[in-house]
């Protein structure tokens, strides 16, 4: 099962490299890592994608954990959340085909952020099911070249909790 | 830089400035440090100038490794953190196998390391090495100090996070241009980890769900580990284990911590453990676990493991329960305070039938070996040393058949009197351990019994025990062989003999070479002499006794199968 697991961290030189390779040395795997700072300059979210059963899952929260500049570790399983990737995708536009392209690309709600005479980049942003369709429906047409952020994720506000 | 430094802040109109290398040896003495050990480089240079004149007792080892390792027992020996020095590159590298070995064991200790200067970092200048992304696994925490303001706090912290939770070593790597830089003395502030929470006090509702699964068990059985020991427990553990009518087993770190000589000690479990012991653990209805992390080692094949009981375990890492083993009632915090709660809870159950089975186990198969045979064999050698010495001296080992031996036949009865490499299994720990450990305790009689293949592995620290005129002795169970991969070999490699027999050098002429006293011994009956003389000895001495080589641990739980299934339990019956 995929658990979605965010990592308050110190931003500090190795910590991505400490992450990684605690990751490694226990043979968890690493499904997708983003970094990014926050809201206040000495700490960094780490979001990680982990496959794995429970106590598989478990032990990875418990070793981050012990990380000593690991502030805080939550894993967003159960729990309604936002989870969001984003893409960009270049994809192959023969001249007939591009009003169906176009026409695609608003129907998912993504941008033309750039466009040459033969090949147009579109930015994607959403849960990873949509991404991996709008790749999927992109094929047809001939995917050039794709890159992702991996996913990151927030918890809802939730009534129960903070009533 | 050539401004002196005022000897007192207060005044003085100017805040105090002094070089990074004052202002770690100042911390260091702070921090309560008396001695250190380590080893000289290009680029710590600057930091033995100052321990030049500090009152810090410095103990220089051959080695790094070895400077690690007598940090590390000294650690084990007293409980306060221990030190070592490395310089940049080779040095730091050399520390890896130590470092290794006190994670695995979680000692506390601090390694600082030269590196070079901050411009050259990542240029491959001369001896430069990643020493924080090398040890960063091995370590429980590390860090590389790129400012001097940064010095004094680093380092506090360090002291903290090695010596508190789950103790372990931390690395700090020091460039030198940091070392030299003059700075401010930044005021003491307090220790400020956002990422470092302990969990000390037990939670209450948990410790009365483990008081109350106490009292309703029919089979109880104590399990204890070396972290009874780390936290300082093992008076609260008798206490629990007399209040609740317990009996107890320990692991090989956990060794000590609870008196051997009293009947409810079942000794030691797993692969080498006892057969008591390990059919205590497939018999009982709930096994008490404490500071322990059930290792492959103690376990065997999980799937078989305790199948009747429910387990509780008491461990201050969060991250040990229910690692290997499915816990059902978890108890994070230190075991001393936990234990101290938990005595309160329980009451007194006679549970006759359960005591009654496990004497039986213990008449019918108590640890054994040839008594009778000519040849000189190792645990007869333990025995004999246990006799002499009434089970009062502090014992270090290297790693293999001797170490379980040991382990089996010198009868352990105070916390910190064994000192041995449990979870990385270092061989040539023994030597540069019984070092520190009698540097850490100087009146103590320290005994490192050692196979040859280990001392092979660091017998150069012979001249640092001559250099200090520290009388370690060493009781060498001299086989020939790398006995335990020997063991192996015969049975599951069949009598495949690959690369395991070595030529040893005349360690009893060695030992002489190094100005250290040596004896050899040939035959059994000159073994309880040879004894008397090496403990009357007031230096260093290396007993070399030739063993008999086809000798084998048993019993033995081979690996991957389960802990009821040993062989060797009947290897002697016929002696």
């Amino acid at each position: 099962m995929k658990h979605i697991i965010s990592a308050l961290v110190q931003n500090q030189p190795g910590v991505l490299a400490h992450v990684a390779g605690m990751f490694a040395a226990r043979a968890f795997n690493i499904d997708s890592l983003a970094v990014g700072r926050t809201e206040d300059p000495t700490l960094s979210r780490m979001t990680i994608v982990v496959v794995g059963d429970d106590r598989v899952v478990e032990q990875v929260r418990k070793q981050l954990g012990k990380i000593i500049s690991v502030v805080k570790v939550q894993d967003f399983v159960g729990q309604d959340a936002v989870a969001r990737d984003l893409m960009l995708i270049s994809v192959c536009t023969p001249p007939e085909k591009r009003p169906e392209i176009l026409a695609l690309i608003e129907m998912f709600n993504a941008k033309v952020v750039d466009i040459g005479p033969k090949f147009v980049m579109v930015e994607v942003s959403g849960p990873e099911n949509k991404i991996e369709a709008f790749i999927d429906a992109c094929r047809p047409y001939g995917v050039r070249n794709v890159v992702r952020t991996g996913t990151v994720a927030m918890a809802r506000y939730s009534r129960s909790q903070n009533s | 830089m050539s401004s002196q430094p005022s000897p007192d802040g207060a005044h003085s109109p100017r805040p105090v400035r002094k070089p990074g290398s004052q202002i770690i040896v100042d911390t260091l003495i702070e921090q309560g440090v008396e001695v250190m050990f380590g080893y000289l480089g290009g680029v710590v240079l600057p930091l033995f100038d100052k321990l030049y004149d500090a009152p810090i007792r410095f103990i220089i080892p051959r080695h790094e490794q070895g400077g690690c390792h007598m940090a590390d027992a000294y650690a084990r020996a007293t409980g306060k953190v221990g030190v070592v020095i490395a310089t940049s590159g080779p040095g730091a590298t050399n520390l890896t196998t130590g470092l290794a070995t006190a994670m695995m064991d979680s000692t506390p200790l601090v390694a600082l390391t030269g590196q070079v200067r901050t411009e050259l970092i990542g240029n491959d200048a001369f001896q430069e090495a990643d020493t924080t992304g090398i040890t960063r696994p091995i370590t429980k925490h590390n860090v590389i100090v790129k400012d001097p303001r940064d010095l004094a706090r680093t380092i506090r912290e360090a002291f903290y996070i090695a010596r508190t939770g789950r103790p372990g070593p931390v690395l700090i790597d020091l460039p030198v241009d940091i070392q030299l830089a003059e700075t401010e003395v930044t005021p003491f502030e307090e220790i400020c980890l956002p990422g470092y929470k302990l969990r000390e006090k037990g939670h209450g509702r948990q410790i009365s769900l483990a008081a109350e699964a106490i009292n309703e068990s029919q089979r109880p059985l104590i399990y204890a580990g070396g972290g009874v020991i780390l936290s300082n427990a093992a008076m609260e553990l008798r206490a629990l284990a007399e209040k609740a009518n317990l009996p107890v087993t320990m692991t090989l770190m956990g060794l000590g911590c609870y008196d051997q000589a009293r009947p409810e000690s079942l000794d030691m479990l797993g692969m080498h453990g006892t057969a008591y012991a390990n059919y205590a653990v497939q018999k009982c209805d709930l096994i008490i676990s404490v500071g322990a992390r059930f290792d492959d080692r103690v376990t065997g094949k999980l799937k078989t493991f305790a199948p009747q009981a429910k387990i509780l375990h008491i461990d201050i890492d969060p991250a040990s329960i229910s690692k290997n083993v499915h816990v059902d009632i978890p108890v994070v915090g230190d075991a001393k305070v936990i234990l101290a709660e938990l005595s309160n809870a329980v009451e007194y159950r006679p549970r006759q039938e359960w005591f009654a089975e496990i004497a039986a186990w213990k008449a019918k198969h108590p640890l054994r070996y040839d008594t009778k045979a000519d040849i000189v064999k190792p645990q007869f050698v333990i025995e004999e040393l246990w006799r002499q010495t009434q089970g009062a001296a502090t014992i270090v080992t290297g790693v293999g058949q001797h170490q379980m031996w040991t382990a089996q036949f010198y009868r352990f009865n105070r916390p910190r009197q064994f000192i041995t490499s449990g979870g990385l299994g270092t061989m040539g720990f023994g030597l540069p351990a019984a070092i520190g450990a009698q540097v850490a305790c100087p009146d103590a009689l320290v005994v490192d019994i050692d196979g040859d293949s280990s001392f092979n592995m660091t017998l150069t620290e012979l001249s640092t025990a001559v250099m200090y005129e520290l009388p370690i002795k060493v009781c060498l169970l001299n086989n020939g062989h790398m006995g335990m991969v020997r063991q192996w070999q015969e049975l599951f490699y069949g009598k495949r003999y690959s690369c395991s027999s070595l030529k040893n050098p005349d360690f009893a002429n060695l030992a002489r070479a190094f100005g250290a006293v040596g004896y050899s011994v040939d035959r059994k009956d000159q073994v309880a002499g040879t004894i008397e003389k090496m403990l009357a000895e007031t230096r260093p001495c290396v007993v070399d006794f030739k063993v008999d080589p086809a000798e084998n641990v048993w019993p033995m739980v081979p690996a991957g199968k389960g802990l009821h299934e040993m062989d060797g339990l009947d290897a002697y019956e016929l002696a």
